[in-house]
């Protein structure tokens, strides 16, 4: 007998039942979970919760055992439980992390304290309102190919790849969480921040796109206001250089415009003086 | 009762779902002139789609110069196992081609050939190369391109973190739909000449699987509340290959792509054992098969340490699959501390697509309900028993496309009628939709935990209308949906309307109880194995079953489930399936194509 016809009669006499393998891995101990709760104006407080530890467990499956077990009402966002869709962005233990993502097994011992992220205004418990996002990224206008330039197109791989990164972008918004700017309330409507510059970067350097974004960039977008600090790279849960593949080269490519190349740059590598100061801001 | 207050929002067409299909559909019938509202329960671009990983199938014919749209609509006609709506696999596979440059045409990106053009690569039941791709997130680029499109169409708005819960009729036609905000709970009712269910499947009602909170099947719920016929539900589709370990990330998927770039299957034994099962496709063989096999394997004790099977792309080398795999390296790295360059994977079975969904016609994605357009995972008919991977970017661009600009079409030809909403129909809807955050009288009933009861379904679903099924197991589980349904009658929550999960996974549990009942009728009736559908009382394939597509309809309080017969291939098509690779005269599907001359005929059901 093949096996192919072994396993065919044994199937017959399996009857439906659920695959091997489904221990609990419930490891026996407890995770103390600390939520924010609460809504604006409604002084949101920390709960603890008692989450029993399950192997490999995210932050994310603690907050919805609390959800089926203890508190239905706690409300957080998520959708592909695998870093893949940028949902569940919250402050764990004071880090700005997708909380799918972020295994407890590799947290610090003691509670684990998750609080919505702090830049956007609360809607409630871990949700907040991100909606000033999707208004920037309405003002960037889309894709532009040259009237006529149909397709189907030849490009070469080597013209795309450093497109790449740009375009892994989950739109978690930690970015943007994270940017001192945006934190301020005197400039945030006037920058575009880090996930939208890295937005620009990808229309920007496509071998097919005709616009010069550049310029609105500076302007509308407050390219100028920021100073390199890179906090907004060390959160990318994509890893994406924000400040050095997407920043730093649309200064560049705005500095040509505007200054003596040269020596801009020449400063810059020098490290004289951050790219990004207050000089820009007067265009 | 008075109704609660509600926001009214008018517009020509609305569409529910911001997903490729619903958004495809929307820059549709925005460009055709009409004024578009676009629900979603998620933030914009968090749609399902987002997750899609291994490409979109098109005949373009770039890597294999022999691929065309004939054999692509052969390879998707012999993987549904001929009970596909053949004129809906023609116009796929022909306009799918156009589907994947306009994307580019749109700012999407490819990887590329050597010289220059889109990059395509193997996967399962596909004769040649012909996944257009973007390493391993090819949705990532189609949504985040759509939406690029999507909001810089004028006449197009989009209404985020909305659930819509019933669709409102007058007479016989859908007028437009009632739901609520999810972040303050305030009702809203949207007023529409056409709308466009882009809502995507239903994989929730699983315990295990690659899909998102969001997929609960409610637009072909809503859609067969309000009179619409369900299709081919007893088609669910188990992808083979799901993260088993951790027990977080059981079911989360693993892309067939890593098949498709050269990953092999093992079981712990050290045998590759897809030689035996499917000599010719091996690894690629359709998902039902591979699945199967591995359900098999384990079954026989040759499972993996987490019951699943050794998936291993170590040979590719390191190099390679960062480059081509990045998003699995990172999940592994991340969710089980695997590094896949230097140890297997570990894989099972997950629950992953519904071929079933909405009936509609070929060419507008008209359901059996004037005024209502299905396109996308929601509507069914395109992929039959069985969907082939990279068959579902392109099904939500081309369905999405037409229904949106037929949708668009009925609105604009009755824009000066009046648009009436039905009091009525909303208020009950509205007190439905309150019932569990009512505590009864003295506030004293503890009533049921809506998730426990998804939990239990879940349990359900999985053990008694999984993978394999028999008479025994469905009966099983119908009875159980009927308790359980009897006892979500009872459903209590904690809370208010502002942001409450637990209110909102109230509604979600009807829809699913709905159609996990669908899925179980469907499966019982058909008795046979056939694509997705493993009956273990009837291993083989019926002649007769293979004539058939079985529709559910609502009658009253009950659900029907009708046998209909299939419109078999026209002559003009029959000589395209010997285009497919896998063509094989002496293995056709048992159904039209083999019935015995007398019988061809006859109309069976
Ligand atoms: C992990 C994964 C990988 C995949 N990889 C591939 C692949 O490589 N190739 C391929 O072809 N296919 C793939 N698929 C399948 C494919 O991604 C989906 O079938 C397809 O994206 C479905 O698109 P859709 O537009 O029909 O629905 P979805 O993308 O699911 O969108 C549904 C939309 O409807 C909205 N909605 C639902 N209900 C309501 C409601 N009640 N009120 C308001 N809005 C509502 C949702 O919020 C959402 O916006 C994959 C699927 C998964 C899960
Ligand atoms: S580098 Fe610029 S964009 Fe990034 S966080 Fe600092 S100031 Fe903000
Ligand atoms: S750039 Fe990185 S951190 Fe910012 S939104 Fe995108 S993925 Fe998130
Ligand atoms: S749920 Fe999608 S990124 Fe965490």
């Amino acid at each position: 007998m093949t096996t192919v016809e072994r396993v065919r009669e044994e199937a017959a006499h399996i009857g439906a039942q659920p695959a091997a393998g489904q221990e609990s891995g419930l490891t026996g101990d407890t995770v103390d979970l600390r939520v924010l709760k609460g809504v604006p104006g409604g002084a949101p407080e920390e709960v603890a919760y008692q989450v029993p530890m399950v192997t490999g467990m995210v932050v994310l499956d603690a907050v919805h055992y609390v959800q089926h077990n203890l508190d239905t009402d706690l409300a957080c966002r998520w959708n592909c439980k695998a870093a893949k869709c940028g949902s569940c962005s919250a402050e764990v233990n004071g880090h700005p992390v997708l909380m799918c993502k972020t295994r407890i097994d590799e947290l610090p011992a003691g509670p684990v304290v998750v609080h919505p992220l702090k830049t956007f205004p609360l809607i409630k418990d871990l949700v907040t309102d991100v909606s000033r996002n999707y208004e920037i990224n309405r003002e960037i206008p889309q894709f532009t190919p040259a009237p006529g330039d149909e397709g189907p197109w030849r490009i070469q791989q080597v013209d795309i790849d450093r497109l790449y990164e740009y375009r892994r972008c989950i739109e978690c918004f930690l970015c943007q969480d994270v940017c001192h700017i945006m934190r301020s309330h005197h400039y945030a409507d006037r920058f575009y921040g880090p996930r939208f510059f890295v937005r620009v970067a990808s229309l920007e350097m496509h071998p097919k796109d005709v616009l010069n974004r550049v310029d609105q960039t500076r302007t509308d977008g407050g390219l100028g206001y920021c100073n390199i600090t890179k906090c907004c790279t060390e959160v990318c849960p994509e890893h994406i250089h924000i400040t050095d593949n997407a920043i730093i080269p649309l200064k560049e490519r705005n500095a040509d415009r505007h200054w003596d190349p040269v020596r801009f740059v020449g400063r810059f590598l020098r490290g004289e003086r951050p790219a990004g100061d207050g000089t820009q801001q007067g265009h | 009762m008075t109704p609660e207050p509600y926001d009214v929002i008018d517009r020509d067409v609305l569409v529910i779902g911001a997903g490729g299909a619903g958004m495809r559909a929307a820059i549709a019938a925005a460009e055709a002139g009409c004024s578009v509202a676009v629900f979603t329960k998620s933030l914009l671009g968090k749609a399902h789609t987002v997750m899609a990983e291994g490409g979109i199938a098109a005949g373009l014919g770039n890597v294999d110069a022999d691929d065309s749209w004939e054999v692509h609509f052969a390879d998707t006609m012999l993987g549904g196992q001929l009970l596909n709506n053949w004129r809906m696999v023609e116009l796929y596979a022909h306009e799918v081609v156009d589907r994947v440059y306009e994307l580019e045409r749109w700012g999407g990106l490819f990887d590329r050939t050597p010289d220059g053009r889109i990059m395509q690569r193997a996967f399962g039941a596909h004769s040649w190369k012909r996944l257009a791709h973007v390493g391993d997130r090819t949705g990532l680029e189609l949504i985040r391109t759509l939406q690029d499109r999507m909001v810089h169409t004028p006449g197009a708005d989009v209404f985020m973190e909305y659930t819509l819960t019933a669709l409102l009729k007058d007479g016989d036609r859908v007028s437009g739909a009632i739901g609520y905000n999810r972040n303050d709970g305030r009702f809203v009712v949207v007023r529409c000449g056409a709308v466009v269910l882009g809502s995507g499947g239903w994989g929730r009602m699983y315990r295990y699987t690659s899909n998102s909170w969001e997929s609960t099947g409610d637009g072909a719920a809503i859609a067969y509340d309000a009179g619409a016929d369900l299709l081919d539900m007893e088609f669910v589709q188990f992808h083979p290959t799901g993260m088993v370990w951790p027990p977080g990330a059981r079911g989360i998927l693993v892309t067939e792509a890593v098949r498709g770039e050269g990953g092999l299957l093992f079981n712990s034994e050290g045998a590759r054992f897809m030689l035996e099962y499917d000599p010719v496709k091996k690894e690629l063989s359709s998902r039902d098969v591979v699945a199967r096999s591995i359900y098999k394997e384990v079954k026989a004790g040759r499972g993996s340490p987490h019951g699943g099977a050794f998936l291993d792309v170590r040979h590719l080398g390191a190099e390679r699959i960062k480059r081509k795999l990045p998003s699995m390296y990172e999940q592994f790295h991340a969710l089980a501390s695997i590094d896949i360059t230097r140890q297997p994977m570990e894989v099972g079975p997950t629950i992953h697509y519904t071929m079933g969904g909405v009936r509609v016609d070929a060419e507008t994605g008209a359901t059996t309900v004037a005024g209502l357009y299905a396109g996308g995972e929601v509507a069914g008919g395109l992929h039959g028993a069985n969907r082939l991977g990279g068959n579902s970017l392109g099904d939500i661009l081309v369905f999405g496309l037409r229904a949106g600009a037929a949708a668009a079409d009925f609105a604009m030809s009755r824009r000066r009628e009046p648009k009436n909403i039905d009091e009525r129909q909303v208020t009950q809807e509205q007190q439905a939709l309150l019932r569990p955050l009512d505590q009864g009288e003295n506030g004293a009933s503890p009533g049921e935990n809506p998730y426990k009861l998804h939990e239990e379904l879940q349990a359900v679903m999985q053990d008694d209308a999984g993978i394999g099924r028999s008479e025994e197991s469905l009966q099983r589980a119908l009875a159980a949906i009927q308790e359980l349904r009897a006892r979500a009658a009872h459903m209590r929550v904690s809370g208010g309307r502002v942001l409450n999960p637990g209110w909102h996974t109230c509604r979600d549990v009807s829809n699913m109880l709905t159609i996990s009942e669908a899925i179980v009728r469907c499966a019982l009736e058909r008795r046979e194995s056939r694509g997705s559908q493993w009956r273990f009382d009837h291993l083989d394939q019926s002649e007769e079953l293979g004539q058939v597509n079985f529709v559910s309809r609502r009658d009253g309080e009950a659900m029907r489930v009708e046998a209909v017969p299939l419109e078999p291939l026209p002559e003009r098509l029959r000589p395209l399936l010997e285009r497919s690779r896998f063509y094989d005269p002496a293995k056709l599907p048992k159904g039209y194509m083999t019935a015995r001359p007398a019988r061809a005929g006859r109309k069976a059901g």
